[in-house]
């Protein structure tokens, strides 16, 4: 970093470049929230519902095609939504390059991995096994 | 560049220490961090949904640890991070869409109506869980 007062942040930060990728990452980020927006309300009352009536209600709650097909749908709308907040959370207080690309890594496996054990389980639930 | 540079030389985004308290940076920042708080809360959501399709004694283990006092003090804060992070991300929507309350005194306003809604909301929620 350069010491020099008479060196502007805009002038360090000049012709470093951008990636040229964060269009996309922007409008996706969006369009899962577009998504959440009716899913979200979708999952919070019916949850609440179902929990409350114990482990019968429960299940059979989350059996049926339409709230297993629900759930599954929630789960990838906001597992994708968080695993590309989570990446502007990194990009933003991670300067280290090497951290900040384990942290991504790691950030990635774990909404693909959260995603799967939740889609394994509905699907189980829903097959009856 | 040096092939491995300690750290990136791009500027880091501004922290919390350079803002002035006023609602719309508080709502800024809660977003952020109720975005962080929800990313973990999965793990809750995994674990309910794990323990469903286990059989009833996993079931009923979670549902223990749910129903108790810390346990319902996480369930209220996940409500408040849940409908916060809606309400303010249905603003930021707006913001880009629409583009329109982007005005000093609006912003400020919506930002206190968001919190007032997710804790309301919330109240409400763990309320009606309680009393059923």
């Amino acid at each position: 970093m350069a010491n020099s007062k008479f060196v502007t942040p805009t002038k360090i930060t000049r012709g470093l470049g951008a990636s040229k990728t964060g269009t996309s990452a922007h409008i996706r980020q969006r369009v899962s929230a577009l998504a959440l927006i009716v899913l979200v309300p979708w999952f919070l009352f019916s949850v609440m519902k179902a929990a409350l009536g114990g482990y019968s209600d429960a299940l059979a709650w989350a059996g049926s095609p339409l709230n297993a097909t629900l759930l599954i749908l929630t789960a990838g709308a906001a597992f994708y939504h968080m695993r590309l907040g989570m990446q502007v959370v990194i990009e933003d207080y991670i300067g280290k390059p090497g951290t900040r690309a384990a942290l991504q890594i790691l950030n990635t496996f774990f909404a693909a991995a959260l995603f799967v054990v939740v889609a394994m389980a509905v699907l189980r639930i829903w097959t009856g096994g | 560049m040096s092939a491995t540079p300690k750290a990136d030389s791009r500027p880091l985004s501004p922290h919390l220490q350079i803002w002035r308290f006023h609602a719309t940076m508080a709502a800024s920042i809660t977003h952020r961090l109720t975005g962080v708080g929800l990313y973990g809360g999965t793990l809750l959501i995994a674990a309910w949904l794990v323990a469903l399709a286990s059989g009833p004694d996993a079931y009923n283990a979670v549902e223990a640890v749910a129903f108790s006092i810390p346990g319902q003090i996480l369930l209220f804060l996940w409500a408040f991070a849940v409908l916060f992070h809606f309400a303010n991300g249905i603003r930021h929507l707006v913001w880009d869409g629409p583009g329109v309350g982007f005005d000093p005194k609006v912003a400020s306003q919506v930002s206190i109506f968001n919190f007032a809604f997710a804790l309301l909301g919330a109240a409400a929620l763990m309320t009606a869980a309680i009393l059923s």
